[in-house]
């Protein structure tokens, strides 16, 4: 089978001072991976990297595009890389006003991105926003309501909503439970793993909570000061880590 | 369908003045489908730890841990994955799910993840709760709520959701009443009539005795320095 996603020694600097440094992995369509480490460790770093948001200095990330196969997405020219973000992957970002248009309605935050894939019929358009207001539980009478209306989760809410409306086959994802309190965030958890099953979707999962990658990813890499410290299956590296650093991480979760 | 060759296990405790504990050395052993075998031993002797290392939870230091043709000791995640979605059922002491998820979904979730549809994947989950008397009242609610024994028993629905050919299963009977006790006996008779292979530890002695065809004392393989 082809990898969705295939990284070979992506490196990012900062000056003399490391971002993320020989990060490769493949990744399979259908799964969920999560990246771990404390903060400045290089996960955002490798996220945007892979998410085409920066150049890395060194290595290739390959993506199975629908019509050509494996492409380097590092070398490939801007509008090829832009069309792919707008049809294949999906950014889902930690503080849902980075990913979202705060003045337009939530409606139009859906809408938006179908008619950059050349959605033009506004019936259609309406009605498809409704239905995934609807699958993110955002009631339909709200939908000509700005995200500046809406509670925190709501609006995390809808920008899933605005970024899988296209369906895509790859979404990142930057601490995507971060900030809501965890009543929502268990609502959340729920209806990304539904979405992850029924869209066949992979994902790249960028956060710090350990219990968030437990339920959410099926593999998970460890990062400390740039570098990737250990990987595997994510309940065999929670519960049988190798890495001294691993070990810390998992005997330092405080239990409620 | 599940053999363990020569497989050993050391966990090495980085923080705490890298002490290294030997925990289990050549073990081996063998289950043949509509065969279910015992790992029996007092606690600490394994039991759990050997049984995590053939779901992959636990990886081994050495060895070969063959489930159907997949190496579990030299898989890659993607192949222990999908292993664990088609072929090796694991029913744990603990729950551990999504919040606030009814637990008609947790049990149907096996059953969806394999492509089955939402209508009989339900229907499935409704008939093993009934089975197991989880009252039908509870169906809607998230099972974190639940009594110790309800628990176990949401559990063990998930676990008997999908036919899988290989099942492992942690003290099943531990916290049940005698009637739901039989009833999961039961169970484990059909998986084992269907063709399972399975492996279970059991500290209730007479369960053991009427579903395990033979017991396996693993402190055989308990390190001689440890010991």
């Amino acid at each position: 089978m082809t990898p969705l996603l295939q990284v070979s020694d992506v490196s990012k600097f900062y000056g003399h001072r490391i971002g993320c440094k020989d990060v490769s992995f493949n990744l399979y369509p259908g799964e969920v991976m999560g990246i771990v480490g404390e903060s400045g460790s290089g996960k955002s770093t490798l996220l945007n990297c892979l998410a085409g948001h920066l150049t890395p200095d060194t290595g290739a990330v390959q993506f199975d595009t629908r019509t050509d196969g494996l492409r380097d997405t590092v070398t490939m020219s801007e509008p090829e890389r832009r069309m792919l973000s707008r049809t294949d992957w999906a950014f889902v970002h930690q503080h849902a006003c980075d990913g979202l248009r705060m003045n337009v309605s939530a409606g139009g935050n859906v809408g938006e991105r179908l008619m950059a894939v050349n959605a033009r019929h506004y019936g259609d358009i309406r009605d498809k926003a409704t239905d995934w207001l609807g699958r993110v539980e955002i009631s339909a009478d709200r939908i000509d309501d700005r995200p500046t209306a809406f509670s925190g989760g709501m609006q995390q809410r809808l920008q899933i909503a605005r970024n899988l409306v296209t369906g895509p086959r790859l979404v990142f994802m930057d601490e995507p439970t971060g900030g809501l309190d965890v009543s929502v965030q268990a609502r959340l958890l729920d209806l990304l793993r539904g979405l992850v099953r029924e869209m066949n979707l992979s994902a790249i999962i960028v956060t710090h909570d350990l219990a968030v990658v437990r339920l959410l990813a099926d593999r998970l890499m460890v990062m400390k000061d740039g570098h990737v410290v250990e990987t595997g299956l994510t309940d065999q590296v929670l519960d049988d880590p190798q890495h001294a650093y691993t070990q810390l991480l998992v005997s330092s979760v405080l239990q409620v | 369908m599940i053999h363990v060759e020569n497989v050993s296990k050391s966990f090495t405790l980085h923080n705490q003045g890298a002490a290294v504990i030997p925990v289990m050395q050549s073990a081996s052993l063998s289950v043949q489908p509509g065969e279910c075998v015992a790992l029996v031993g007092e606690s600490g002797a394994g039991k759990s730890t050997l049984m995590r290392m053939i779901y992959g939870n636990y990886l081994a230091a050495a060895g070969r841990l063959m489930v159907g043709d997949v190496d579990v000791a030299q898989a890659q995640p993607r192949e222990i994955l999908q292993l664990r979605k088609h072929t090796l059922g694991y029913v744990s002491q603990f729950l551990r799910v999504v919040p606030r998820v009814p637990t008609l979904d947790v049990v149907a979730e096996p059953l969806l993840t394999t492509g089955t549809p939402l209508d009989q994947a339900h229907a499935q989950a409704e008939i093993l709760l009934a089975r197991l008397n989880i009252p039908k009242r509870l169906w809607s609610l998230s099972p974190t709520t639940f009594s110790g024994g309800e628990q176990q028993r949401v559990n063990i629905a998930r676990g008997f959701a999908y036919p899988y050919p290989a099942l492992l299963l942690d003290e099943p009977t531990a916290s049940l009443d005698p009637t739901n006790r039989a009833t999961v006996l039961d169970m484990i008779q059909e998986a084992k009539a269907r063709g399972a292979a399975i492996i279970g530890i059991f500290h209730d002695a007479a369960a053991r005795d009427v579903i395990c065809d033979r017991s396996l004392d693993v402190t055989e393989f308990t390190p001689k320095a440890a010991a």
